[in-house]
C-alpha cells in the first residue's frame, strides 16, 4: 500500500494544477467567501426628491446612504433614477405623505430598505411624524426568480462560451488535428473564427431559449429593449469565448481544460453579484467582482429585463464588457496564432495561378530574417 | 493540374538566422538574395536546427528531395524524425537553417497523430480536407472517389474516423493529404502499428504519389521500407548519422558484418531473427562467424555503434 501512496504523491507533485486546486483553492475560497458571502446590505444608495427633501434626508434610517438630494425633482425623475440603476431607493417628499420608491430588482438592498422603513414607520407614527409609504417597483413581490433568471442567462453563456469552446479546441490539439490545421492553407483567423462561430450560434440559441423559458415559466418580466440585451450578450460572449480559447492554449487535455474553466467559473458565480450582492461584500473582494465579466452582464440583463433600463443607462457595463472582450480576445488570438502560424507566416487564403517557372529559386527571407 | 517534374518555380524558402541575427550568416554565403541554379526544384531542409523550450531537438540536419522521389528518414524513438518533418511541413519554426517547401496549399502532411477527425465519417473527413485546399463539387468527389477506391475505403465511407482500424485510419489520413495532389508530401510514420497488408497498400499509394510528380519525405521505423526509397537519412539523437542512397549507405559500412548461428565471444553482436550478426570494425574475421552481405538494417545498426564508439573515444581523449 505504501508503494501506492508514494506513487500517488509523486504524480500529484507533478500535476501542479490539481495540487493548486486542492491546496490553494480552499484557502482562496475560504478568504473570499468569508468576506463575500453575505446577504446583509448595510448601505443602500438613496436619492431624496421633492420640496421637503432636505429635511427628509436628515431623518432617514442609517442604512440608507443619501447620494443625492434634489428638491426640484419629482416622482418621475425619481423613478428614472431607479430604472437607470443610479439608486436603489428614492424618497419622494411633498404633501403630508412621503413615498419611498424601492428598486425590487436590487433584491437585497430592497429588503434592507423595506425592513428599515418598517421599523421607522412605527416610531414615526408614535411620534406623530409623517407616514412613509413604501412602494416596491419592478419586482413588487420581491421574488427571487425575477433577479436570478437574468443572472442565470449569464452562467449559461459562460458554460457554452468558456467550457464548450475550450473543450472543442483542446480536442483538436489532443487528437493532433490542430497541427494538421497549422499546416493547411488556412489563415489563423480563419481557423479561430471557424472554431468559435459555431459555439457562438449555440450560445445565441441557448440565450433565446433561456430568456423565453424565464418569461413563461418564472413569470420574469422583460421591460426593456431586446436589442440592448442582445448587444450585452454579444459583448459578453466575446469575453467568454476568448476565455475558452485562452484556456485551451494552456491546456494539454480536456481534463486540464475543465479544471481551468471551473476555476474561472467559480469566482464569477460567487463574486459577480449573482448570488451575493456586491454591496454586501468587503471592499477588497468587491474589486475582484468588478474585474469579472459576469458582473457587468448581470447588471445589463437585470437592467434590461427587470427595470427596462435604456442603452444610455447601461453604458458603463457595456463599455466594461467591450474593454474586457477586447483584452481577452486579443490575448487569445495571439496565443492561438502561436499554435497556428508557427513559422510566423500566413498562407494565402485562395489558390492563385502559379507564376511562370523561374530559372532557379529566390529564397525569400522570412520571419524577420532581414 | 499535375505537379510534374518540369513544374518548377513558385518555391518557397525561408531562412532562419542564428541567435546572433543576420550578421551571423556564414561569411561569403552571398546572402539570401542570391539564387542558386538548380535543374529542378528540390524541397528539403539545410543545416536545420530546431529547439523546443531552449532544448535542441535536432541540429545540423540536411535533407533534400526532388519531385518524383521518395526520401526516407529512419532513426529510433526520439531521434528527431518528427521534428524534421514538422519543420519541413511548416508546423514548427526552426532556430536556424533553411527550409525549402512549396506554399502551404501544395503541401500534404500526415502527422504522427495521424490527424483524422474521429467524430467525422470518412466522407466528411475527405470533404473537410478538400475544402481546406479549395476543392469542391465534382473535382472533389471525383478525386475522393478515386482515392477511396485505391485505399479500399470505398466501403467505409459512412464510418466514423474513430471506428476505423489503425491501418484504415492511416490510409484515410494519407488520402486526405493526397487529395489536393500536393507537390510535397510529408509523412510521419504512416505505417507504424499497421498490419503488413495495409503497409503494402499504403506504400503503393506513396509510390503512386511520387510517380505522379510529388516529392515525398517519409519517416519510418521499418528499415525494409527505407530500403525502397531513393535516399535515406539516418538520425540519431537529433543528429544525422549517415545519408545517401540505401545502396551507398550499405556500401559505406566501416569494417565487416558477419553472420553467426550463436553469439560469438568477440565483437559487437546483435540478433537477426534466429541468428546473430557481428560487427568487426577492422574487417578481421571472428571465430564461428562468416562474412555476409549486409543490408540497410545492418548498416543503420553499425552506424549507430560506430557513432557510440567515436563518442566514447572522444570522451576518453577529453578526459
Amino acid at each position: 500500500m505504501l508503494a501506492m501512496v508514494i506513487k500517488e504523491f509523486r504524480q500529484l507533485r507533478r500535476d501542479r494544477r490539481t495540487l493548486a486546486m486542492l491546496v490553494v483553492m480552499p484557502l482562496v475560497l475560504l478568504t473570499v467567501l468569508g468576506y463575500a458571502a453575505s446577504f446583509d446590505v448595510t448601505s443602500v444608495r438613496t436619492v431624496v426628491v421633492g420640496p421637503r427633501a432636505e429635511a427628509a434626508a436628515a431623518r432617514l434610517p442609517g442604512v440608507l446612504e443619501v447620494v443625492a438630494v434634489r428638491p426640484d425633482d419629482g416622482r418621475a425623475e425619481a423613478v428614472r433614477e431607479l430604472r437607470d440603476g443610479r439608486a436603489a431607493v428614492a424618497l419622494v417628499t411633498g404633501g403630508d405623505q412621503v413615498t419611498a420608491l424601492v428598486d425590487g430588482a436590487d433584491l437585497f438592498s430592497a429588503r434592507a430598505a423595506v425592513q428599515a422603513f418598517a421599523g421607522r414607520s412605527e416610531t414615526a407614527a408614535a411620534a406623530g411624524g409623517p407616514r412613509v409609504d413604501v412602494e416596491v417597483l419592478f419586482n413588487p413581490d420581491l421574488r427571487t426568480p425575477v433577479i436570478m433568471v437574468p443572472g442565470l442567462i449569464g452562467i449559461i453563456l459562460v458554460f457554452v462560451g468558456t467550457m464548450a469552446t475550450a473543450l472543442g479546441v483542446v480536442r483538436e490539439r489532443q487528437s493532433g488535428t490542430l497541427e494538421q490545421l497549422a499546416v493547411m492553407p488556412f489563415r489563423p483567423r480563419d481557423v479561430f473564427l471557424g472554431k468559435v462561430l459555431p459555439y457562438f450560434c449555440v450560445a445565441a440559441v441557448d440565450l433565446t431559449v433561456v430568456v423565453v423559458a424565464g418569461l413563461l415559466l418564472f413569470d420574469v418580466p422583460f421591460r426593456g429593449n431586446v436589442l440592448v440585451l442582445a448587444l450585452g450578450a454579444l459583448l459578453f460572449l466575446f469575453v467568454t469565448l476568448g476565455f475558452g480559447v485562452l484556456i485551451s492554449t494552456v491546456s494539454e487535455n480536456q481534463g486540464q481544460a475543465i479544471q481551468l474553466a471551473i476555476m474561472t467559473l467559480l469566482p464569477q458565480v460567487l463574486l459577480s453579484g449573482l448570488i451575493f450582492p456586491l454591496q454586501a461584500m468587503a471592499a477588497g473582494v468587491r474589486w475582484i467582482g468588478y474585474l469579472l465579466p459576469l458582473t457587468y452582464f448581470i447588471q445589463i440583463s437585470r437592467g434590461v429585463m427587470v427595470r427596462g433600463a435604456p442603452l444610455s443607462a447601461l453604458a458603463v457595463p457595456l463599455l466594461a464588457l467591450a474593454a474586457l472582450g477586447l483584452a481577452v480576445f486579443t490575448l487569445s488570438v495571439i496565443r492561438f496564432r502561436r499554435d497556428l502560424a508557427p513559422t510566423g507566416q500566413e498562407p494565402e487564403p485562395e489558390p492563385e495561378p502559379e507564376p511562370e517557372p523561374e530559372p532557379g529559386s529566390v529564397p525569400a527571407a522570412a520571419g524577420g530574417a532581414r | 493540374m499535375t505537379a510534374g517534374a518540369s513544374d518548377a518555380g513558385h518555391e518557397h524558402a525561408e531562412r532562419q538566422p542564428g541567435s546572433g541575427g543576420p550578421g551571423s550568416d556564414a561569411p561569403g554565403s552571398g546572402g539570401p538574395g542570391q539564387a542558386e541554379r538548380r535543374p529542378r526544384v528540390r524541397f528539403g531542409v539545410e543545416d536545420l536546427v530546431v529547439a523546443y523550450h531552449g532544448r535542441t531537438a535536432v541540429a545540423g540536419v540536411t535533407l533534400e528531395v526532388a519531385p518524383g522521389e521518395v526520401a526516407g528518414m529512419v532513426g529510433g524513438d526520439g531521434a528527431g524524425k518528427t521534428t524534421v518533418l514538422r519543420a519541413l511541413a511548416g508546423a514548427v519554426r526552426p532556430a536556424s537553417g533553411t527550409v525549402r517547401r512549396p506554399p502551404a496549399r501544395r503541401i500534404g502532411y500526415v502527422s504522427a497523430g495521424p490527424g483524422v477527425y474521429r467524430d467525422l465519417t470518412v466522407d466528411e473527413n475527405l470533404a473537410f480536407a478538400g475544402a481546406a485546399y479549395g476543392l469542391r463539387g465534382s473535382a472533389l468527389s471525383e478525386r475522393a472517389g478515386r482515392l477511396l477506391d485505391r485505399t479500399g475505403l470505398a466501403g467505409a465511407r459512412d464510418r466514423l474516423g474513430g471506428q476505423l482500424s489503425g491501418g484504415m485510419r492511416q490510409k484515410l489520413a494519407l488520402a486526405m493529404a493526397m487529395l489536393h495532389e500536393p507537390r510535397l508530401l510529408v509523412l510521419d510514420e504512416p505505417t507504424t502499428g499497421v498490419d503488413p497488408v495495409s503497409r503494402a497498400e499504403l506504400w503503393r499509394l506513396v509510390a503512386h504519389a511520387a510517380a505522379t510528380g510529388a516529392a515525398v519525405v517519409v519517416a519510418t521505423s521499418y528499415l525494409d521500407e527505407a530500403e525502397r526509397t531513393g535516399s535515406v537519412l539516418v538520425l540519431d539523437q537529433g543528429r544525422p548519422l549517415v545519408a545517401g542512397t540505401p545502396e551507398a549507405v550499405v556500401a559505406g559500412i566501416p569494417g565487416a558484418v558477419l553472420d553467426a548461428p550463436a553469439r560469438p565471444d568477440r565483437g559487437t553482436a546483435w540478433r537477426r531473427g534466429a541468428r546473430w550478426r557481428v560487427w568487426s570494425p577492422d574487417g578481421s574475421t571472428v571465430p564461428g562467424a562468416s562474412p555476409v552481405a549486409p543490408d540497410l538494417e545492418d548498416a543503420v545498426i553499425v552506424a549507430a555503434l560506430a557513432a557510440r564508439e567515436r563518442a566514447a573515444r572522444d570522451k576518453e581523449v577529453a578526459a
